[in-house]
């Protein structure tokens, strides 16, 4: 009896490796079932579902504001941005006008949210291809922002501050003045991790022409965000559709260059994290010097109960388009929410950029696209 | 470009209409396919981004509505559209043209049990593969045991 393997039915050049659910480089509990050839990957197929927990069950047993505390644990790393976004979705299904000083404090809190996670993603992005200064740097002066937002809410990661219809707390003169010092000495800081990291040679050449993902690509599927803007589409829902009153400040989109390799490279996705934080500098620094005095509880509704009709709101969060679904019967509790979640999108597109690199760069791609599991599992 | 332009470019595919009162424009699953073709590729649409596709139930756990949002990058201008469907009745998949339906149809079929026809891996996405039922189904009930783990109801203790 011939006892050899048939090479045509079994692959024996191919190996399967699990990757996670527990490991350092997948941001969270997430597995990647990597189809390997050696070193080379040839199939990429990610397993979610490991951080699961019904958000859009559980809010169709909770009244409109027990929602937000869910809202917070969604995307636990830019808390505001998702109370930001349901709270705009809830108020568009009520129809009601807000104070402007509610717009300003939030715009100010959303920006300061947006340094803080973009801090976070690029410094485990430079943890993921081995430089572990730049990680401690960017966690130190991230502190600082928590610092500013335990002391205007009392938390430091799930704020429960925007609510449907108005904040929590409103801002002292303190406030103001620590974050002026906190933006002054930050710019400097920027200065320091360009430095770093930013041309860095052993950076470069980790990440420069690694993970290109063509524009037409990340627009086919449903890619927002800082992702979809490092392959050079100028495409931030704060300019294209202002909501809140973002219409009203000066600030550019950064879009990838190319400048180190190729258009939509990890290098360029990086990049545009580093320009949008200097952009939110700018924005909070307008804000503050315009902000206007007022009642920042004025508009709270008492009990909110919506009318019967639907609504889809888009909010552009750090990691990109959050998209909030409502369907509401007339009752304090909506019939459905369902929440499009940015990373969700940005992490189906992985099987498609990164087949053909090596394991080692897959690991960069992902630190790339900057996921949050809270936020894909939901 | 406003709804009343774009319900014009597709109103002349079978059965597709306009609710005045919702502004919602509804299509039959048939017609699906034909009205996504002319979205993706007419000149004036050119509808590149697929943001949201959401299921949902109507009340009675048999008949079902399928909200689809558009986008396009290009013209900035969005649209929703409404698929009603039954239980047990296929839809057409979109994931050929746009590939987020991919993961967002998976999504619809294991958190409302909806068959997309042409998808190439319907299967569970969030859930764990030998989970039972369709969790956001209105007359879904919790099972009373996983693997043989109590799942306790009794809320009691806690409250």
């Amino acid at each position: 009896m011939d006892t050899a393997l048939d090479k045509s039915i079994v692959n024996i050049d191919e190996m399967v490796l699990n990757m996670g659910p527990q490991h350092p480089s997948t941001h969270g509990v997430l597995r990647l079932k990597l189809h390997t050839d050696g070193e080379v990957v040839s199939k990429i197929e990610p397993i979610i579902g490991y951080l699961h927990r019904c958000f859009e069950k559980h809010c169709e047993y909770l009244s409109y504001e027990q929602i937000v505390p869910f809202t917070d644990r969604c995307d636990y790393l830019a808390s505001m941005h998702m109370d930001h976004a349901y709270s705009i979705a809830v108020e568009k299904l009520l129809d009601i006008e807000l104070p402007e000083r509610v717009e300003y404090i939030r715009v100010i809190v959303a920006e300061l949210q947006r340094i803080a996670s973009h801090l976070v993603a690029i410094g485990t992005f430079g943890l993921d291809v081995g430089a572990i200064t730049p990680f401690t740097w960017t966690i130190r002066d991230r502190e600082r922002v928590l610092d500013l937002f335990e002391a205007l809410c009392g938390a430091r990661l799930l704020y429960n501050y925007i609510w449907p219809g108005g904040v929590s707390h409103d801002l002292s003169p303190k406030f103001i003045q620590r974050t002026h010092e906190f933006l002054d000495y930050f710019e400097t800081q920027i200065l320091e991790y360009n430095e770093l990291l930013t041309g860095n040679k052993i950076f470069i050449e980790r990440t420069a022409d690694v993970g290109v993902m063509p524009a037409d690509v990340a627009i086919n599927f449903g890619v927002t965000g800082p992702s979809l803007r490092g392959s050079g589409v100028d495409y931030d829902l704060r300019k294209t559709q202002p909501y809140s009153i973002y219409d009203k400040f000066d600030f550019n989109v950064p879009v990838g260059e190319g400048t180190m390799g190729t258009i939509g490279d990890c290098w360029d996705r990086y990049w545009v994290r580093m320009v949008e934080m200097e952009e939110s500098i700018k924005i909070i620094r307008q804000a503050m010097a315009s902000l206007p005095n007022g009642d920042v509880h004025a508009a709270m509704p008492k009990k909110i109960r919506p009318a019967k009709g639907d609504v889809y709101s888009r909010y552009e969060s750090a990691r990109g388009d959050v998209g909030i679904f409502i369907q509401s019967n007339g009752k304090n509790v909506p019939l459905r929410l369902k929440m499009r979640s940015p990373a969700f999108c940005n992490l189906s597109v992985l099987s498609e950029i990164g087949e053909g690199w090596m394991i080692s760069d897959v690991i960069t791609i992902l630190g790339s696209l900057d996921i949050v599991l809270g936020e894909i599992d939901r | 470009m406003d709804l009343n332009k774009i319900f014009d470019s597709v109103s002349s595919i079978d059965g597709v209409e306009l609710n005045p009162e919702t502004n919602l424009i509804a299509v039959p699953s048939a017609s699906l396919l034909a009205v996504a073709d002319k979205f993706k590729n007419n000149i004036n649409l050119e509808f590149d981004f697929l943001m949201c596709i959401t299921a949902l139930d109507n009340g009675d756990s048999k008949n079902f509505t399928i909200a689809y949002n558009f986008h396009s990058n290009k013209h900035n201008h969005s649209i929703e559209i409404r698929v009603s469907v039954a239980d047990g009745e296929d839809v057409p998949s979109l994931s050929s043209i746009w590939k987020t339906a991919d993961w967002h149809e998976r999504e619809a079929f294991d958190m409302m049990g909806i068959k997309f026809t042409g998808h190439p891996e319907l299967k569970r996405i969030l859930l764990p593969e030998d989970w039972e039922g369709f969790p956001l189904r209105k007359n879904y009930e919790v099972a009373d045991y996983y693997h043989g783990v109590p799942i306790p109801k009794d809320k009691s203790y806690w409250e």
